[in-house]
């Protein structure tokens, strides 16, 4: 039988429909369809995609059991290894992880991994009622600060292991990133409740506002009994470019618009939580981020949506799906330009005037890439004289994040960089004894899975370290 | 969810509640700050930290009712609860090493600024505090500021009570009276605590103001609370949560803080009125049903 080349499309929403609504955009494969690109995997010997997750989920056997109709079992297989599938079908960027590495890609398209993965997830929590149970539990207590990605795997493994969890989470609902950061539509945050109840339902307890660093310190954790700590508090203080008119009204950090219409549901008529809607919007930032940010905008309302990033679209660095998705739905890309200055409205003659300190519009300057970075990434170099003005009502800054200050702030002998981020060796071990740190809040802005991986790998280490260290007591 | 334990009116549109929060109760110091939800459906708003009373594991707060948010608070009861409460944000003001200090009230300001003058008492400091508020009905913590202060000046703007006029009339006397503080603490609406630095500005004396931005998080995440100061010549970007709420006077750039102030002004009324006609419908309906 001859090899599809090309994947199975997804099915999505209606392109115009769906840039006015907060519903997923992508509607997931039915049975067949998830059976016949299945049927794709070549199930090749090396398994090359297994090395591509940061997880290892079993790749070829889950989707062995995808072609046999079982999807329990593909569902079971993945959950061997990862915490959270029905988010990673959605977010992970699997076109430079699992299926960059697929041996079916040097000739034709990947086998579509992460389409499956979110299908066996999703066909699970449709039909399974079964829950995970509670395991026996080893009486110790773990304490994980952070319940966004990588707090929830750690909590997860642990869980599992036996241990005592308590995730300690600053805002008023779990979910971390996955609830303040990433749309409904691209997300559905009944999924994330869903994984959350499925912790709970293992016996991890989740206690929401409590800000780590304020409410409880470190320290206290370790005299509260708990025996190790993992620190997941993500990515913090957003950051801005530094250029005039950033403090205008209606100049958003993406953590704050997001949060806005994420967390806060202001895309809601009834919400008490406002945002600015409609006009136009420009969205400065290539991330997944700014695609989020801008298509959000767009389904509030803007007439205009432009992303402003200084670099090609070769190195532009979100999802090619979201980078499809928006343009579809009508984002411009305004690429190799950056912003140089964000004007704003005052009339001096009138104080009172209610426009007085809103954005009008933002300056930019086109760019060219030049020699390649320290990174290998082509620097992008001003072009001279080819500044230009676009029109806007509202900005929103998606350039990136810094580690939040708080728990460095107050726990002595916690070792950080250069850009605040903490310092941990290969065991996700950092300089104080116990405590242990994983995703954006060790490596700045990065995805889910990177979290996942790193929660899951310092679950692992947690518990070599306190089962050695229960052993020797008991000697 | 956290009990309302106690609810006092202090004014028509100041109100006082003490709130269960043991965990925040055992950490809250001066200058400090919480955020709450009052239902599942809420905005988080930020509240400075009135006082706490570690033992009962009560926290103070004290609010102007201005918008949607603190109307629906207010009519919360003694009993009732609250549905988010965190804390405490920010970092405590710096009180200690000082002899002699100016505490200066605007308002509802004057529920932070009153911690803040207690603490300073506490620790021995010689406090003068000025309160200024609208007029006679709206002064508020007038026999608590006494009880802290060695000196206590209150001003109205029409001059029903007190010194006639605003709060920089009677700081400034002082200063020129040759009163040498070692720092002036200012809390209050913002042009307010412009015009308090602008008037210690040339007798030196350090001014430390408590911002009150708009935020969502609180904990360094959304950077809407973001500021400039001006320091060296150099402009700055600080975020009130967690670099403040307290920043030096001086380098605050005011004018930009108060129009990022009315950012929402718009949509605050409507919610309001909103709030306001949707419980007076609640109320109408009630008569009928249950």
């Amino acid at each position: 039988m001859a090899i599809e080349p090309k994947k199975h499309e997804m099915p999505v929403q209606d392109r115009a429909e769906r840039a006015k609504n907060f519903k997923e955009v992508a509607l997931g494969y039915s049975e067949d369809i998830a059976v016949a690109e299945a049927l794709r995997c070549l199930n090749c010997k090396n398994k090359p995609c297994v090395a591509g997750c940061p997880v290892n989920i079993h790749i070829p056997e889950f989707i062995a059991k995808i072609k046999e109709g079982d999807f329990e079992a593909a569902y079971q297989i993945i959950s061997e290894s990862s915490s959270l599938p029905a988010v990673c079908g959605r977010v992970c960027p699997q076109e430079s992880q699992c299926e960059s590495k697929c041996t079916l890609g040097i000739k034709f398209e990947p086998v579509a991994i992460g389409r499956l993965e979110r299908f066996a997830a999703d066909w699970h929590s449709a039909h399974s009622q079964e829950k995970l149970a509670a395991a026996e539990p080893n009486g110790r207590r773990v304490a994980v600060v952070g319940s966004g990605p990588a707090g929830l795997a750690c909590a997860g493994e642990l869980a599992r292991k036996g241990y005592s969890v308590t995730v300690y989470e600053a805002l008023h609902t779990a979910g971390g990133v996955l609830v303040y950061g990433i749309p409904e539509f691209r997300l559905p945050k009944a999924i994330v409740a869903r994984e959350v109840e499925a912790l709970k339902s293992m016996g991890v307890e989740i206690q929401t506002n409590a800000v780590i660093g304020k409410t409880i310190t470190v320290d206290e954790l370790f005299s509260m009994g708990f025996e190790a700590v993992f620190v997941g508090s993500g990515a913090g203080l957003p950051n801005f470019m530094g250029i005039d008119g950033e403090s205008l009204n209606g100049v958003y950090s993406a953590n704050e618009f997001l949060t806005r219409s994420n967390l806060m549901k202001a895309y809601r008529e009834d919400a008490e939580t406002p945002v600015m809607k409609g006009g136009k919007v420009v969205v400065v930032g290539g991330g997944n981020v700014a695609m989020d940010a801008a298509r959000t905008a767009l389904r509030l309302g803007a007439e205009k949506v432009y992303i402003v990033y200084r670099r090609s679209m070769e190195e532009l660095p979100a999802r090619r799906e979201e980078v499809e998705h928006a343009r579809e739905e009508g984002v411009e890309f305004l690429l190799l330009c950056n912003p140089t200055e964000i004007l704003g409205y005052f009339n001096a003659d009138d104080p009172r005037d209610e426009k007085n300190g809103f954005v009008t519009g933002i300056k930019c300057i086109r760019m060219e890439l030049g020699e390649p970075d320290e990174r290998g990434r082509r620097r992008p170099v001003p072009l001279p004289d080819s500044e230009f003005t676009l029109e806007a009502d509202a900005v929103i800054m998606a350039i990136g994040t810094s580690p939040n200050p708080l728990i460095k702030n107050t726990t002595e002998g916690l070792e950080v960089n250069a850009r605040g981020g903490i310092v941990v060796n290969e065991e996700a071990l950092t300089s104080r004894a116990g405590v242990y740190a994983g995703g954006d809040a060790v490596t700045g802005a990065a995805t889910v899975i990177s979290a996942m991986g790193a929660g899951k790998l310092a679950a692992a280490a947690i518990d070599r370290a306190l089962s050695a260290k229960h052993t020797n007591e008991g000697k | 969810m956290y009990p309302i334990v106690e609810k006092k009116i202090l004014n028509e549109s100041v109100t006082q509640m003490e709130i269960f929060a043991p965990l925040v109760a055992a950490k809250a110091k001066a200058g400090q700050f919480i955020i709450l939800r009052v239902d599942g459906e809420g905005e988080r708003i930020p509240l400075t930290v009135a006082g706490c009373d570690a033992e009962r594991g009560t926290v103070q707060i004290i609010f102007q009712v201005v918008g949607a948010t603190t109307e629906k608070l207010n009519r919360k009861q003694k009993g009732e609860s609250v549905c988010d409460f965190v804390g405490p944000l920010g970092t405590p003001t710096r009180t200690e090493g000082m002899k002699k200090v100016c505490v200066v009230g605007g308002g509802v300001g004057c529920a932070i600024a009153l911690p803040v003058a207690r603490e300073f008492f506490k620790l021995g400091a010689d406090v003068t505090s000025i309160a200024g508020f609208r007029s006679r009905s709206f002064v508020i913590l007038e026999e608590e500021f006494r009880a802290c202060s060695r000196r206590y000046t209150v001003t109205t703007d029409d001059g029903s009570y007190g010194e006639r006029g605003n709060v920089t009339a009677p700081l400034k006397a002082l200063l020129e009276g040759g009163e040498k503080f070692d720092m002036i603490f200012a809390v209050g609406p913002l042009v307010m605590m412009k015009f308090v630095t602008e008037t210690a500005k040339p007798y030196n004396i350090p001014v430390t103001v408590s911002m009150n931005p708009i935020m969502i998080d609180g904990t360094g995440m959304c950077g809407g609370c973001r500021l400039t100061l001006t320091r060296g010549g150099e402009k700055i970007t600080k975020f009130a949560c967690v670099d403040g709420p307290d920043f030096n006077g001086y380098e605050v750039n005011f004018d930009e803080a108060m129009l990022r102030g009315r950012m929402y002004a718009p949509f605050e009324k409507k919610a309001r009125e909103r709030a306001c006609n949707l419980f007076a419908q609640a109320e109408g309906g009630a008569k009928h049903g249950d």
